[in-house]
């Protein structure tokens, strides 16, 4: 009964999306405002009735109601409860119910906090949301409805995929695909514009918040996607350049592209017909991420479905999303790329650099991650390896740090040279002398380049600290300069430290990790990077649903006891699937790590050792950017939405009161 | 020429110069990176290059599967049910590795007709077959006994 509520509350909601597409967007072209002004009541309608369906479907999963085939397929009796929940959104078309569930959220934020718009065009974007949220509530009624019933059902479930039997796996979907559908309210703001004609400061002011919103979160969903892959797939990487990682990366790229480009639109009004170019590719990178993953033309653990029928739908919302986007660009969009109102050495400039390298950058990942999809239509198999990325996609990041720290610096409109050189020259020679002792004390191949990659983020950071240290001594008393400086300055200021922060990890961590594969039995002990890893004892435990064999090694540093790690292979009896569950002793400085292999004979295992230094940084970073966005976000001005729209010249003196 | 007709002129060099430069890198890191997928068949027809490393897949036979004693090299038969290549391995195999499961090797093939793999692959799914090996049995005329459209067992 409950399943049967839930499929016709999808249903329902798919009615309200309809409403809410057609009657306000009409309304918008004819000016009618009864049509327009059902726009908040359709949307906030359909976010009730996907939030029965959603309580249909997880309660299906926690009555263990085996007739429906989806919760047949992904859990079991004995699935811990916290992973019954998770369940709900562990394969295909659970995650396309939480994907609706968010973009209605999305949407009714919009209704929420867009009072003080003007109506017509928030009619726009709710109704260019309603259009999404339509074509994939049709997309899961057609071809992935979760709540389809088996006439003869199991008597009990197959259990979800071990893999996904973990706590990180429980918030990470739900954190990316929250960025991912945050960028259709870019999306719809963007197209709400083109279709107004209304392409001005205003939009780009309205428009930032929500994107960058987006962007934390989708920060966040990576970087909790490559922290789940360094610890539960036992081999210590945290990046693989695998196809859905760039499916999530793509649109992350094009979305920092967008916030940087969308600054510049509100501060100077510049680049209008860039950013909302921007902002069509990141949704549409994320329609694709979701195209990749979902329709099952990559195989990896995310590919849950491989069936045709359902590829073929994505891709045709695909191109009517993506290919009508780009008609009412090239139909609507305003001429000029080149606006004379800014020299060659400005802000703006810096950030059109910018935000060039990234797409650029993006680029370069979307031809890597496609190309062997394109090759195999065509016949053929082949597969582009992880060295193609690092050695196109590292030498794009060097010139864009460089500027990063420049840009931060600058004035908008027109700067000098000499200005600019008076107060980087300090972070400048600090960063090169780093470079430079940095180089002359490490030794081992990865010396240079980790020299470099350290000199760099040491650059981002000395001119971030110069720059914030200069602007708290702009005015002759700290507290209230430090009072009066907009929250989006400070976001700025931690965002590029967490990028800076991010470098560091990833360099120290690519070229000083070390690792030793070993057969090691209990009593023996292993040397690595200076520590002793003893493998202390091998044990059988039972768990919930698994079995798991648990092996404790004690590590030691020149004799002193250091930490104690325990590392399973576990072999889930519903699917008969061995799991490695990764021992990892973590520091801000080092991550001791530990996973076992395989059984060898004779009471031998293979064991792995790791050895990563600063490999917390990674994601320490990523934090700090996500951070750095949160307090952007929380900036007073975008609380004053309707004030400053309506009145150009104080958006200009906001503007001038950024510069230093 | 005036000043925005230089400030034109010179963004667009700008990123002309820029696409140039990422098109150039991108395209001779392609060349480099680039591993096509042989099937054991295929090898044994002289089709795959001897001087580069490729991909290979098949079923691990049963009983083929040859560990060394003291350290952590071991020596499998791959099999596409037509041919048959022997991979040599040094290194911990996945855990989904086992006899009779489809695997993918990236490696090189060496002048004796062994392969060396540097990796070994295998899908995190009991019952499920990488695609590149489904298609490859289904070119030497298998009977597929693996779902491949479908995750659920």
């Amino acid at each position: 009964m409950i399943p049967e509520l839930g499929h016709f509350a999808l249903i329902l909601a798919l009615c309200m999306a309809v409403i809410q597409s057609f009657f306000p967007i009409a309304g918008a072209a004819r000016g009618n405002v009864a049509w327009m002004s059902l726009a908040r009541p359709a949307a906030r309608a359909q976010l009730v009735f996907l939030l029965i369906a959603f309580g249909a479907l997880a309660h299906a999963f926690l009555v263990n109601d085996f007739s429906v085939v989806y919760v047949a397929r992904n859990s079991n009796s004995l699935l811990p409860m916290i992973y019954r929940i998770s369940a709900v959104w562990g394969a295909h078309e659970g995650s396309l119910l939480l994907w609706v569930v968010i973009l209605g959220l999305w949407t009714v934020a919009v209704t929420i906090f867009s009072e003080p718009l003007p109506e017509q065009f928030v009619a726009r974007v709710l109704g260019v949301m309603g259009l999404i949220s339509t074509g994939f509530l049709l997309f899961m009624l057609l071809t992935s409805n979760p709540f389809l019933r088996d006439a003869f059902p199991p008597a009990d479930g197959a259990d979800l995929n071990p893999l996904l039997q973990d706590p990180g796996l429980i918030i990470h979907p739900p954190m990316l695909y929250t960025g991912y559908v945050g960028f259709s309210v870019a999306f719809g703001f963007a197209i709400a514009a083109l279709l107004g004609g209304r392409l001005d400061m205003a939009w780009a002011r309205w428009s930032r918040p929500w994107t960058v919103m987006a962007w934390v979160f989708l920060t966040i969903g990576i970087a909790l996607g490559s922290w789940w892959a360094y610890y539960e797939l036992g081999w210590g990487g945290w990046w693989f350049w695998d196809p859905v990682e760039n499916a999530s990366f793509m649109p992350w790229l094009t979305g920092t592209a967008l916030i940087h480009s969308l600054a510049a639109t509100e501060k100077r009004g510049v680049f209008k017909n860039w950013t909302v170019l921007l902002a069509i590719c990141a949704f549409s990178l994320s329609l694709l991420g979701t195209f990749m993953v979902r329709s099952g033309v990559l195989t990896s653990v995310h590919a849950f479905a491989n069936d045709p029928a359902r590829g073929i739908f994505i891709l045709i919302l695909l191109g009517i999303v993506i290919g009508g986007s780009l008609i009412l660009y090239a139909w609507r969009a305003p001429g000029t790329l080149i606006s004379s109102s800014y020299g060659l050495f400005s802000r703006e400039m810096f950030l059109l650099v910018n935000s060039t390298l990234l797409t650029v950058a993006m680029g370069a990942v979307l031809l890597g991650t496609i190309y062997p999809l394109i090759i195999e239509t065509l016949g053929g198999k082949v597969s582009v390896g992880a060295p193609y990325f690092n050695s196109v996609f590292i030498p794009l990041m060097a010139p864009l740090v460089i500027v990063l720290g420049i840009g931060a610096w600058s004035r908008w409109k027109a700067d000098e040279w000499n200005r600019l050189w008076q107060h980087l020259r300090f972070a400048v020679f600090g960063s090169i002398i780093i470079g430079i002792l940095l180089a002359a004390m490490l030794s081992g191949p990865g010396a240079l380049r980790t020299a470099l990659g350290v000199a760099l983020a040491c650059w981002i950071i000395l001119s971030t600290t110069t720059l914030f240290y200069s602007r708290m001594h702009s005015g002759p008393d700290l507290i209230k300069t430090l009072k009066t400086q907009p929250r989006g300055f400070y976001g700025m200021c931690l965002a590029h430290i967490g990028f800076a922060v991010t470098i560091i990890g990833l360099v120290v961590t690519s070229n000083y990790s070390t690792d030793l594969h070993k057969r090691m039995k209990p009593g023996d002990k292993a040397e690595l990077a200076g520590y002793t890893f003893e493998l202390a004892e091998i044990r059988t435990i039972p768990g919930p649903n698994y079995q798991a064999t648990e092996a404790l090694f004690r590590i030691s540093r020149s004799g002193k006891h250091v930490t104690e790690l325990h590392t399973q292979k576990r072999t889930y009896s519903v699917r008969g699937m061995p799991m490695t569950e990764a021992g990892i002793g973590p520091g801000l400085t080092r991550d001791l790590y530990v996973s076992l292999g395989e059984p060898l004979g004779d009471g031998d295992w293979s064991v792995r050792l790791y050895y990563k230094p600063f490999v917390r940084w990674l994601w320490l970073g990523a934090l700090l950017m996500a951070s750095g966005g949160l307090l952007a976000v929380t900036d007073r001005r975008y609380r004053q939405v309707r004030l400053q729209a309506t009145d150009p010249q104080e958006v200009i003196d906001g503007g001038a009161a950024i510069k230093s | 020429m005036n000043a925005k007709r230089r400030k034109v002129l010179l963004t667009v060099i700008f990123i002309v110069a820029g696409m140039g430069i990422a098109t150039a890198l991108a395209l001779k890191a392609f060349q480099q990176n680039l591993l096509y997928f042989y099937s054991p068949a295929q090898v044994a027809k002289g089709e795959a290059p001897g001087n580069r490393p490729f991909r290979i897949g098949g079923l691990v036979l049963a009983g083929s599967v040859v560990r060394d004693p003291q350290s952590l090299a071991v020596r499998f038969v791959l099999t596409d049910t037509l041919k048959q290549i022997t991979v040599e391995y040094d290194g911990i195999l996945p855990d989904l590795f086992r006899e009779g499961q489809g695997i993918v090797a990236n490696g090189q093939l060496r002048p004796d007709g062994t392969f060396a793999a540097t990796e070994v692959l295998a899908k995190h799914d009991e019952n499920y077959m990488p695609k590149e090996v489904a298609d490859a049995l289904k070119a030497a005329g298998v009977k597929m006994p693996y779902r491949t459209h479908d995750t659920a067992p």
